[in-house]
């Protein structure tokens, strides 16, 4: 009988703590319920689940757009990062636990591809698009919904301030002139520095080795992500560093009101382009209501408001761009590129080699 | 057999739990690796061992080995005397210092990391040190993180410990440093080696802290493990270094039921009542000063940071979390993110409160038999796997188990609480279980014999003992889940983020006025965290005994 006494008190404590929160709880599933109106009632055919990562984001206008339009609800499920999804997209080919698939890119798509995780499209693609479908796909599985380009950034500001040319290409980097300046991010754990090592590698083949050395011997320094590279080390954040591996795009976000100039530009030699696509999976229980997502994706109303929701460039022809892009986010206009089938077949080396290369 | 039953029906919703939450999910994980092929493909753990041969993988165990060592050892040195002086002390404004302490375990790894390198980096406040991306600063940044575990779970021991052996002691013509030695440290011993052994899990799953600090000239086994199963898809490496994981968690174990077995169960427990400081503890004193002073500089750069706006001085920042963002970049404003981030946490608090008291009953109770024994020492292991396993092993297991049928809870609201209570889990059962463990049952065989009834016992003599305790891993569960992110990255709603999620992607993106945001964003947590935990601690009775 003895063991009983303790949990009487624990019970009782536990009772407790359950009433109060449990109004919390309610509270927060009846907010649910009102704000989206897909509670239990709604059936399963009835709604479209979309997997995708975290930097996912549109305008509840825009969403609430596709469940007009469609008569589907939309339920979004992201998970961390690009690396993420695609791992859980190749996992479960075939038996997906979603029916869409968005923000898979041109770095991993080989492996979504390989793994048999989608099913066509089979809708046309609108003017602009095809461009940056994938080679071999024609867009048929992999949509393309989205474009940026991972480009070195300079501080202006600060190059003016010390009466020193800002870098213009690669090689520059490399150049004494510029030691210890350059801070980027991490091949191993960012998307942005894993884009960089592969920029290298499309500009020295197998050389890029030697020209990381020659990076690692002027100083440059590398951040475990891109937060940490732009806000930690570059000037424009809390570093000392004015030189910075980031987007295409960032110039609109450096814009001084009064003067109308950014203090930073993107450089356009040290560009890779990536593309983000979108998909329906193979196996759906949806496949209706997943096309018609994917669709949507590339109407008007999404491609209008990727810039301000995403921070990527449409790529749909004809769409308008915020005033600040228009004026100041240049796009490169011949971006590095690597074959998708050929990262996919050396991924796994040429990062390996890098860490070794870098944590010597 | 009755006991043995009431054993199992006590243990049965935890276990449940975190089988469910927990060894399924990893289980899974580990199976891909070494069923390369599937079920039906056989087992072959050829990749994975090739993966343990590899010279970077005994480079990187043996960093994260050495590493985790170092900072739980000074840990455990800077949090003692800080323990003494936050709860066996009464000074004013100690109750506030005990609730600050909580406060880095809620900050993002991604803000205090900005925050340490602008004070260490070259030509910063403390750049002369020449600590950056050193490992002097990774053990730093992770003693930075887990002091508040030894002060916390020590403290809670502490403040329940009788004076009356040490008087007697000193009476008899001990030194105070003998005193210690021989009477004290002998009686927190158990409490010491459960907050070593939390604070060693924290290190060696740390991810964040060795990037941030450490540059990636330094790989631990987290950071591997993140390596191998998101970019380079290697489930085999994957899987062989989380074996390495839980195989460190058992033998960890096994030290630290060695160093708390030897405790003296008869202990006198009774809430002493914290002294006026005397001249002699002035050490202890200057000692919790100075940690005070050493975790909030990196926290006052920050604040300090958050109130400048163009330059000048301003509230900017914090009007501007009422809005969803520059160019509404956030999916809900920053104030409704924080909303969501405290129903999280009540609820994450009282789940890992449920759980962890049932657990610590069930692990302090005391064996008849050498089975009984085995079967508590097995459970006591079980429910500190949590802490041993990488949270992206977790978290993906998690993803990829509990997103379909038959258990589709991607949805469920109670998800993410129960996740974020599993990591809260360890932290109150180590603050409970010495507390419960150093109960005389015979003070119960006594109260029984003079005629209380069972309630009336546990009131008596149960009940004073716990509670504080009781509250002190509230405070902490509740900070756990504030600040978690790890498994909250994985799982998180899309039209419901938490505060921190709301940091990460504000930091994300470009922009003064985002990042600005982003720091406001972090000292409300921060704020927030430290005021809760404070309120929580002035909800106890004065006199619990009469109850």
């Amino acid at each position: 009988m003895r063991d009983l006494r303790v949990p009487k008190v624990a019970a009782a404590a536990v009772l407790v703590l359950a009433a109060t929160s449990c109004s919390l709880i309610g509270s927060d599933e009846s907010s649910d319920a009102g704000r989206d109106g897909s509670g239990e009632t709604t059936a399963e055919d009835t709604t479209v689940i979309l997997l995708t990562h975290s930097d996912f984001s549109l305008p509840k206008k825009v969403i609430r757009g596709f469940e007009q339009e469609s008569g589907y609800s939309l339920e979004v499920r992201p998970s961390d990062g690009v690396g993420t999804l695609v791992n859980l997209v190749t996992d479960e080919a075939g038996k997906p636990s979603g029916d869409a698939v968005f923000g898979v890119d041109n770095t991993f798509a080989s492996r979504v591809e390989d793994a048999g995780a989608l099913s066509p499209y089979d809708g046309d693609l609108p003017p602009g698009a095809e461009t940056f479908a994938l080679p071999g796909d024609d867009g048929q599985r992999l949509v393309p919904v989205d474009t940026g380009n991972v480009c070195v950034n300079v501080d202006d500001t600060w190059f003016a301030e010390n009466d020193l040319a800002p870098p213009q290409t690669l090689d520059d980097l490399a150049d004494p002139a510029y030691e210890g300046l350059f801070v980027t991010s991490s091949a191993a754990t960012s998307s942005p520095g894993l884009a960089f090592l592969l920029t290298t590698i499309a500009a020295y083949g197998d050389d890029w080795p030697d020209y990381w050395q020659r990076l690692l011997d002027n100083d440059v320094e590398i951040a475990p992500s891109w937060s940490e590279a732009y806000y930690g080390g570059f000037t424009q954040g809390e570093g000392d560093r004015p030189i910075v591996l980031s987007y295409d795009s960032s110039p609109a976000f450096t814009v001084d009101e009064k003067s109308e100039t950014s203090s930073t530009s993107a450089l356009l030699d040290t560009c890779y382009r990536q593309v983000e696509y979108a998909g329906v999976l193979e196996g759906t229980e949806n496949p209706v209501g997943a096309r018609e997502l994917v669709s949507y994706l590339l109407g008007e109303q999404v491609q209008s408001a990727l810039p301000e929701s995403m921070y990527v460039f449409p790529v749909v022809d004809g769409v308008d761009l915020p005033p600040d892009w228009s004026r100041f986010a240049q796009q490169p206009s011949e971006p590095y590129a690597v074959d998708p089938a050929e990262i996919e077949a050396n991924r796994e080396d040429w990062l390996v080699e890098w860490n070794d290369l870098v944590s010597r | 057999m009755r006991r043995t039953l009431s054993l199992v029906a006590l243990a049965a919703a935890p276990v449940v739990v975190l089988t469910l939450f927990f060894l399924l999910p990893v289980g899974g994980m580990l199976a891909r690796g070494l069923w390369p092929d599937g079920a039906d493909g056989g087992f072959d753990p050829g990749a994975a061992l090739e993966v343990l041969a590899r010279p970077r993988t005994g480079r990187v165990v043996w960093f994260t080995v050495w590493t985790s060592s170092a900072a739980t050892a000074v840990a455990v040195l800077l949090g003692l005397p800080a323990a003494y002086a936050l709860h066996r002390l009464r000074w004013r404004g100690r109750a506030a210092v005990r609730a600050a302490l909580l406060v880095p375990f809620v900050l993002p790894t991604v803000v205090v990391g900005v925050a340490f390198r602008q004070l260490l980096r070259e030509g910063g406040p403390l750049g002369f040190l020449g600590l950056d991306q050193t490992p002097a600063a990774i053990v730093m940044g992770l003693v930075f993180f887990n002091v508040s575990v030894v002060v916390r779970t020590v403290g809670a021991a502490w403040e329940g410990l009788d004076r009356r052996p040490a008087e007697a002691a000193a009476a008899l013509g001990a030194s105070p440093a003998t005193v210690f030695r021989t009477v004290t440290l002998p009686a927190l011993r158990p409490a010491v080696a459960s907050a070593a052994g939390v604070v060693f899990l924290f290190c060696a799953t740390a991810f964040g802290v060795v990037l941030t600090l450490g540059g990636v000239r330094y790989a631990s086994v987290e950071t591997e493990i993140y390596l191998l199963t998101t970019v380079l898809y290697d489930q085999a490496g994957a899987a062989a270094l989380s074996i390495v994981q839980l195989l460190a968690v058992v033998a960890l174990l096994v030290v630290t039921g060695r160093l708390r077995r030897v405790a003296d169960a008869t202990v006198q427990r009774v809430t002493a009542r914290p002294q006026r400081p005397r001249r002699a503890d002035a050490p202890q004193l200057a000692l919790t000063g100075l940690l005070v002073v050493a975790l909030a500089t990196p926290i006052a750069a920050l604040v300090v940071r958050s109130l400048r706006d163009d330059g000048r001085w301003s509230l900017a920042n914090y009007t501007a979390l009422q809005t969803r963002g520059d160019d509404g970049l956030l999916v809900v404003p920053a104030t409704t993110a924080l909303r969501n981030s405290l129903q999280t946490a009540v609820d994450a608090t009282w789940i890992a409160l449920l759980l962890g008291l049932l657990v610590a009953v069930v692990l302090t109770g005391r064996s008849r038999s050498r089975a009984e024994r085995r079967t508590r020492a097995v459970l006591d292991g079980f429910f500190m796997l949590p802490l041993g396993v990488s949270a992206v092993t977790l978290g993906f297991g998690l993803l990829v188990t509990l997103g379909r049928e038959p258990l589709d809870l991607r949805t469920w609201p109670l998800l993410v609480p129960l996740a974020q209570a599993l990591v809260a889990l360890p932290l109150v059962v180590r603050t409970l279980v010495p507390v419960l463990a150093g109960i005389d049952d015979r003070q119960r065989q006594a109260a029984a014999s003079l005629g209380a009834g069972p309630l009336r016992t546990a009131l008596t003599v149960d009940v004073p003992v716990v509670a504080r305790p009781l509250l002190a891993s509230a405070g902490f569960a509740f900070a756990v889940s504030l600040g978690e992110f790890g498994a909250t990255s994985f799982l998180s709603r899309a039209d419901h983020p938490t505060l921190p999620v709301v940091v990460v992607r504000l930091l994300g993106r470009p922009g003064e006025q985002n990042y600005g945001m982003a720091l406001a964003a972090a000292v409300v947590l921060a704020a927030t965290t430290a005021l809760v935990v404070l309120a929580v601690e002035r909800l106890r009775v004065p006199a619990l005994g009469a109850w």
